[in-house]
Formats: structure tokens, sequence, C-alpha cells
């Protein structure tokens, strides 16, 4: 299977990356060698086995259901790169430019 | 400070007799650090003026002589949360991140009254063998300084080896503590995950990731391992497991030791420097009277691809958190917030780190994620079980950190594949939540060969009780490189 420059556009889509044509063909050509080297999986019978997400043996971990003080607000906005009345600041969702 | 003569026993000993102050070792260590860097560039902030004010209220107060630990100055890698102290990944978006907490290990660190010296380098995000993928700058190995440290714990790794430190914390997800350990010459240990808290580390891959130490010896390194393990409620998945004192039973005696060796991690792909420094390590624990066997781990291959589709998925997910709108690079040419989103990250990440995104996000997406996550993790599953089955008959597991010696600079970089290769070793431990070490165990053309011993989940004391042993009866760890000032 070798991988598109397509698909690693709508990859990166999906990522909320984006790349110049350029970087583009590089990465796809990266991409195909990595996704060749991953695809020797595909030797390995996995009939019935189990997948394995994490190796702790620990279950749900519970705890008491008690308040706790939450962190300070002015503390918290700290590393906010914009912010105003102690709100954080971003851009409108809708294009600004008012172009569709 | 001459770090080379001192372990944290004599160094603690002196603090207590007042044969240096805690102040006069802080400003010591600054020196050593400013010229020594100049070749390194091991560090990436240094935490001068906190760490002069803390040792000056320990001197006020005296050095406890039950805490080993005590004005220790320490290096930390910064993928660790340092409360007010800049804490950057080795990334562009978090240039100037200022922590408002402390990762649980700062906090155990700072309780035993270690002094942070600073921050050092990495692979952006930990990810990486080389260090080299840092935004900022290139680390060299303490050794040899036209070859890379190892990564991405090549900040750490540098300056301990160099005599920078006597001690600092990396993090391992796929041997990023045990290979630089390797490529200069120190010991460094991944515990088992869930040992200690992951929290306050910046998450990479959060079914693999683990905080360790980096020391020049094994006994420093279970002194430090004894001050950061524990459960911790703000981490789920750390162990409640018992701490038992790993500096404790280190006596040298391993005689009845029972030792695999798989034949997968001596065969092709190893370079011969580096099997012929691990056969005498072979012939070394036998001596000392552990029996060595012959085993296999037939799935221990696939390490890698399980790894990189594993690994690459998590930190897929746990990345999306950089968006440019809470903290972090913020991009400034955008008409709407996709745009800060888009802009932000594929500005301020670095391509190592794209590249993972990429195949993580690639190996979820509908459509391929039966045949690459799924897969990978079965085959994960598989690797377990290959572990599991030998150590129903053995303590511990032996072979090389890495297939060769410390690479040059430059010399990988643009060819991923390769650079994930030389993880073959390290990975399988990760996989399947075992401690492992890395120690000195030779030198090929003046370049360090790195022992790694692996044992069963919460089993560092046999690690701990091997490696002390080794290190007893080998003279690996007492050379000194050129930058230390001595030979």
């Amino acid at each position: 299977m070798a991988i598109t420059a397509d698909e690693v556009k709508h990859v990166a889509g999906l990522a909320k990356l984006a790349f110049t044509d350029q970087q583009l063909q590089k990465f796809t050509g990266q991409m195909d060698e990595i996704i060749k080297m991953v695809q020797q999986l595909s030797e390995v019978d996995t009939t019935d086995v189990p997948v394995t997400t994490h190796v702790t043996d620990a279950k749900n971990v519970m705890r008491a259901d008690v308040a706790e003080k939450g962190t300070d607000r002015e503390l918290l906005m700290k590393n906010v790169p914009d912010s105003q009345d102690g709100y954080i600041k971003v851009p409108a969702i809708i294009d600004e430019s008012g172009e569709a | 400070m001459d770090y080379f003569k001192q372990d944290l026993t004599s160094l603690h000993e002196l603090l207590v007799k007042k044969e240096i102050s805690v102040t006069e070792l802080v400003k010591e260590t600054f020196a050593t650090i400013k010229q020594r860097d100049q070749k390194l560039a091991a560090f990436l902030t240094l935490n001068e003026q906190t760490a002069l004010e803390q040792a000056a209220l320990l001197d006020q107060n005296g050095v406890d002589p039950e805490n080993i630990l005590a004005g220790i100055p320490l290096a930390i890698k910064d993928n660790i949360v340092t409360k007010d102290l800049r804490t950057t990944a080795a990334s562009k978006i978090l240039e100037n991140f200022q922590p408002i907490y402390n990762a649980t290990v700062m906090d155990k660190l700072a309780v035993k009254q270690v002094i942070t010296v600073g921050k050092t380098n990495l692979d952006e995000f930990a990810m990486g063998g080389s260090t080299e993928n840092s935004a900022f700058k290139i680390t060299k190995n303490a050794w040899d300084q036209t070859k890379v440290p190892g990564g991405s714990s090549g900040g750490s790794a540098a300056a301990v080896a160099s005599g920078e430190v006597i001690g600092a914390l990396g993090s391992d997800t796929g041997g990023s503590i045990r290979q630089p350990a390797a490529f200069n010459g120190i010991v460094g240990v991944k515990p088992t995950y869930g040992r200690v808290s992951r929290f306050g580390l910046i998450a990479f891959a959060s079914s693999m990731d683990q905080i360790g130490p980096l020391t020049r010896t094994v006994k420093d390194n279970a002194l430090i391992l004894n001050a950061i393990s524990g459960v911790d409620p703000h981490d789920a998945t750390s162990s409640t497991q018992s701490v038992p004192d790993f500096a404790a039973g280190l006596d040298g005696d391993i005689k009845g030791m029972r030792i695999a060796v798989p034949k997968e991690y001596l065969g092709k792909g190893i370079a011969a420097d580096v099997r012929e420094a691990i056969q005498n390590a072979i012939n070394t624990f036998e001596k000392l009277g552990a029996s060595v066997a012959e085993v296999s781990l037939p799935h221990s291959k696939y390490g890698v691809p399980v790894y990189y589709i594993i690994a690459s998925s998590e930190a897929s997910s746990n990345l999306q958190r950089f968006d440019g709108i809470r903290y972090g690079y913020r991009a400034q040419d955008v008409k709407n917030l996709e745009d800060v989103y888009v802009k932000s990250r594929s500005k301020a990440f670095g391509d190592e780190v794209k590249r993972r995104i990429m195949l993580g996000t690639f190996s979820l997406s509908a459509g391929t994620y039966d045949a690459f996550f799924k897969k990978a993790a079965q085959v994960r599953t598989l690797i377990c079980r290959d572990f599991a089955k030998v150590y129903r008959d053995y303590d511990l597991i032996l072979g090389p950190t890495a297939p060769t010696t410390a690479f040059g600079i430059g010399e990988d970089i643009d060819d991923p594949v390769t650079m994930y290769m030389n993880d073959i070793l390290t990975i399988p431990v990760n996989l399947a939540g075992l401690p492992g070490m890395s120690l000195p165990a030779g030198f090929s053309n003046g370049l360090p060969v790195g022992l790694q011993l692996i044992a069963n989940q919460f089993d560092e004391q046999t690690l701990y009780r091997a490696g002390y042993a080794f290190e007893q009866a080998t003279d690996f760890h007492k050379q000194v490189p050129a930058i230390g000032g001595q030979n």
C-alpha cells in the first residue's frame, strides 16, 4: 500500500496541520517509508489475540467525591496568549475577512 | 566540585561535616556547567538565582544528616514541569511556557531538599533518539563532541556524564533514558510503568511514558528512584505497590541469579564491537555466580512497528491540546479560529513531531484503524507474553542497550526509519511496562557501550542488585571523558 499526497493532505487536515507543496512531497515520501515499515505486522497471526492498550493491573481507580478548591483563576490565565476582562480572547469562528 | 570523585554518599558526608557548604557546592556546580556547556549544550534553562536562595536557606538551617539528598544539585529534563521555571519540551510551541504547578516528582524532590540547577535539552516532546530534534540547540556527546548524546534525554545524560551534575531526571517512552545513558557511559533506569507518577510529565505516549534517574553509579540511581517513586492521587496509573528501598541489599552477591539472553538481542544488526562488550559482560556475570542461558523473544522484532503505531497514536491524541488558545505559541496572521489551530501548530511543531502526529492520526482514522492501531495493540500482547514466559524461569534479561555506539551528529536525521530501528532493543521493555537499566559495559573507539538489564514488573531490586554487582566487578564507570578535565 502506497500513500498518496492527497491522502497525506487529508490526514494533515484531521490533525490540524498544513503543509506547503514542497513539505507535502517530502512528508509523503517519508510517510510511505514508515508505513511500509509498520506493515510487516500483517505477517503476524493475531487471530483471537486480545489487544493491549495499557500494562497496569489497575482497574477503575476511585476516590471520595469531596469538593476541593480549584486552581486560582488568575494563575490559570498566566500563559494565555491573548485575554480581555479575565477571558481568553480568540478570533471569530467565522472568517473575519468577509470572504466565504 | 569534582563530581567524578564523589557519589551521593560521600557528597552528603562532606555537606553534613560542613567541609563544603550547600552554597559553595551550588556555586561550583554552576561554574562547571557554564564552562562545560559551551561545548556540550546540555542545558536549556538555568535556575541559578532560586538555586542559590535555596542553598542559603539550607546552610542556615543545617543539612539533615538523615536525608542523603539534602542540598544536592540535580538537573531535570525539560519535559517535566517545574513551577515558575520555564518548561519548553524543547518545542517552539512552549518556548515561553511558565508552569503554574510542579510535577509530582518535583514536589517529591523538593521535600528531599534537592536543588534544581536547570532544565536539560531533549528531542522535541521526547520524540527522537539523538536530541537533534530539539527546537533550540544540538547537545553533544560527553565523550566525543562530534557524536550525538542519544535521546531523547540527551541533555540529562550529557550533563551527568560530563560531571556537570551528579544526577538528573529523564523520561523514557521507547528508550529515552537507557539509550542516552548507554551513549554517554552512565547508569540510566526506566522504572516499571506505574512506579513513578507521570503527573506533570508532558504527555507523549501515556501507556509507556515513565520518569527515571540518570547517574554515574548504580547506588546513586537507586537513591534517587527511592525519592521519586510511589502512588499519586494525581496519576490514576501510578501503582499502589509498596516501594522497597532500592539501595538496600546492594552487596555484590548475585550467586544463583538466573539470567536470560534473548538470541534476538545479539543477532544481526548488532555491531560487532557492541556484541563483544556484551559477551564480556556475560562472562563477568557467570564469574559472579549467575547462570546465563539463551532464550528467545520471537516477537521482539516487531517491537519497532508496534511502538511507532501505538506511541504515535497516543501522541496525536495527547498533542491535540497544543492549539494556541490557552498557552503556548499562537500564530498572528489569522482570519478565524481554525486558522489559529492550524497555523500555530504548523509553525511551532518541528518535523519529527509532525511526522508522529500524522502517523498517529492515520493509524487511528476510519479505514485504517483495524489494520494499524488494533493490529499493533494485538502484537503488543504477543510481545508481553514473550517476556512473561521468560520470567517464569529467569530473574533477569540481559542484552545490549543500543545496536551501535553513539552515531555522528547529522548522520541519520533525514532518515526516520533508520533512526527508529535504533530503538529496537529498548522499545519492547516499554511496550510490556517492564523496568530496564543501562549501565557502562565497555568502550569502542573511545565511545561507551551500554549493557541493558531488564527485570520483571516491579522488580527493580533485581536490576539494582545485578547492576551493582557488575559495576563492582568492572571499572568502566570510573572512566572520565576528556571534557571532565582529567585523563
